[in-house]
């Protein structure tokens, strides 16, 4: 059995990343935090933020015919985050930083769920978590 | 009470246009690209004007004009510039009615917020600029008998400014008053969320201030927010908002070499010691209110407190008088000044909100009250609120450690001092915290102890000038409100001079 999935996407979030990566190419995710547009997910191209060990690669999103897009998280933001499970859905909104689906009117959010202790047991014995 | 009229109603004293251009060396100009973007009230969710979509090209007009206006402004004395700036203060003044219900109009906060605190802050600020940059001094060293070095505070040139919506226009001053104060040119994007207040305030005062000095550039921020910050015509950017943005405006001043000044939010605590119920006096009054803060500006405020700790003792007895409080809260129209709360500013605000509500929950957080979308009546259907909702929870759930901007608290208890200050620094941030006691010695040990840049004593959501504002950890790079600030916009000259006739004789 694989590990437990940490991160996914609805239908509509993965329908804008596919039209998103054919307007800009490879693309990245980055969980934000703080102020304003704080606490939700950032689109870039691929590699315009510097990722590094300060970093967690959460899992990568399937666009399908080979495609997918990484998602980040700094790891100290990570540390209290990691017992839920993280899924990128899409609404109708305005404005987020430098993230490339605000143009269409739409905002990338976050939703989440609490592992099941099977999920997070799996997690922490493979040395994720 | 008076209760203002929206735009197009009788008697209404906001007066929108019905499209905006971008604010370009004096004028308004119209977007390179002729694309607009749609601007609601969230007090509605109804359009009310379009407003101009900005690319790089409209970012390198601005920054030509104020590259043009840069060297003239520079070279004004203090004098002069603090005169403008009075001057602005004084036209913000006489028009403070409408600027505050063109504010609340925008951003769907309460107009007795923006009456009593944004609009009246942001004129004191330019005044206190207005004062610090007259009262400013260079400095001389005597290296010896002969030799001085003279050190003379320059303008950096032009400068970018990025601006968040919760408080659009008293953050638009918190950053324009000491870059202009200092002689310095600005290119300004306004939040997407809230473009159109800062714009009706540049009409307001375009004789004021030599075209060009300060330009104003709308748009998303893939499109017209990263060309300003990462453009190398600008010698600093200042950024309030998240901490991934954060990341990359540094990432792109690493690039240009220059500084940049990072407010990028916290998860503030509230601490309430026991002797808060000592007596049930004004001051017991006094951290009932403070508690219930969280809910100014609607929680959207970078500093909310939105960690409440409480000690043990006196747990059950505090949280129930705060759910009370909290419970009384007048929720409804903006533009009403007797309403307390008002709307989130969009309509992504709102579902994050929505989404952190449900994640509360899920971890095991219970809801002392509130909880849930507040379904408003007749015109105020289509808006985004919010009831105003405390959890009960643990500082490691994810609504103890992260930024939810709404009318959020999560409270949790402590069982002694150590305890309190452990809690209240577990977080990533360090940018407000709030001490309640009675007690000197407490007061003046948890300020200390705490780690982060602002600690409120005995009171809290205060932001005069002259008090230092900014993050420890995770909340950012500089400070702001404050002279010091002067510094962030300023570079050192230094003359090294000799006076002597005599050679040093080493060649």
């Amino acid at each position: 059995m694989g590990l437990p999935e940490r991160v996914a996407a609805t239908d509509a979030a993965l329908d804008m990343l596919r039209t998103l990566r054919g307007q800009h190419g490879e693309l990245m995710i980055h969980q934000s935090g703080g102020c304003c547009d704080g606490s939700s997910p950032m689109c870039y191209p691929s590699g315009d933020l510097i990722t590094g060990d300060v970093d967690v690669h959460l899992g990568d999103l399937d666009l399908g015919d080979g495609a997918s897009v990484p998602v980040w998280m700094t790891r100290a933001q990570y540390e209290y985050w990691k017992h839920t499970h993280l899924t990128i859905d899409l609404v109708p909104g305005r404005g987020a930083g430098f993230s490339l689906e605000a143009p269409e009117g739409v905002r990338f959010l976050l939703r989440s769920r609490v592992l099941t202790d099977e999920e997070y047991g799996a997690l922490h014995a493979a040395g994720f978590v | 009470m008076t209760v203002y009229a929206p735009p197009g109603q009788p008697g209404s004293l906001i007066s929108y246009r019905d499209r905006y251009d971008h604010w370009i060396g004096g004028e308004f100009v119209a977007p390179a690209s002729g694309r607009y973007f749609e601007n609601p009230s969230p007090v509605t969710g109804r359009t009310f004007t379009e407003v101009g979509r900005g690319d790089a090209d409209d970012i390198e007009r601005a920054l030509d004009a104020a590259h043009g206006a840069s060297r003239a402004w520079g070279r004004t004395t203090a004098t002069e510039r603090a005169v403008i700036l009075n001057k602005i203060a004084d036209r913000m003044e006489q028009n403070l009615e409408m600027l505050a219900a063109a504010e609340a109009w925008e951003n769907g906060k309460p107009v007795r917020e923006t009456l009593a605190f944004d609009i009246p802050l942001a004129i004191d600020h330019f005044r206190y600029f207005a004062g610090a940059i007259r009262a400013q001094e260079g400095s001389i060293s005597e290296i010896d008998g002969d030799t001085i070095a003279y050190h003379f505070h320059e303008p950096l040139g032009v400068v970018a400014q990025i601006i968040p919506w919760n408080f659009p226009i008293l953050m638009a001053t918190w950053k324009l008053a000491p870059a202009l104060a200092a002689g310095n040119a600005v290119v300004l994007k306004p939040a997407e969320q809230t473009p159109a207040s800062i714009l009706l305030l540049m009409e307001l005062i375009a004789d004021l201030l030599p075209a060009g000095v300060v330009n104003v550039v709308n748009g998303f921020g893939v499109e017209a927010g990263k060309p300003l910050a990462s453009s190398p015509r600008v010698r600093k950017v200042a950024f309030t908002g998240e901490t991934t943005t954060g990341r990359l405006i540094m990432q792109y001043a690493s690039q240009n070499i220059i500084p940049v000044t990072l407010e990028l939010g916290g998860k503030s605590p509230n601490i309430f010691f026991e002797d808060v119920v000592r007596e049930k006096d004004g001051f017991y009054d006094k951290a009932l209110e403070g508690f219930a803060m969280f809910a100014l500006n609607q929680g959207e405020v970078c500093t909310c407190p939105s960690r409440a700790l409480i000690q043990e003792s006196i747990y059950d007895e505090f949280l129930e008088a705060v759910k009370l409080r909290t419970e009384s809260m007048r929720q409804g129209d903006p533009l009403d000044t007797e309403t307390q709360v008002g709307a989130q500013a969009s309509n992504d605000q709102l579902e994050k909100i929505l989404s952190y509500l449900d994640i509360g929950r899920a971890e095991g957080a219970r809801v002392v009250t509130g909880g849930h979308r507040a379904e408003l009546s007749g015109d105020l259907s289509g808006g985004y609120y919010v009831t105003p909702t405390i959890f009960e929870g643990k500082n490691s759930m994810r609504v103890f450690q992260e930024e939810i901007f709404g009318p959020v608290v999560a409270v949790t208890s402590f069982s002694d001092y150590e305890d309190a200050i452990s809690i209240a620094n577990d977080t990533l941030y360090g940018l407000g915290a709030g001490v309640w006691s009675r007690e000197a010695a407490i007061q003046y040990r948890a300020g200390r102890d705490i780690e982060a840049g602002r600690v409120w004593t005995n009171c809290y959501h205060a932001y005069p000038a002259a008090a230092a504002f900014g993050g420890y950890k995770g909340s950012g790079v500089g400070r702001e409100n404050h002279k010091m600030m002067l510094d962030h916009y300023q570079q050192t000259k230094n003359l090294l001079v000799s006076y002597t006739q005599e050679s040093l004789g080493l060649f």
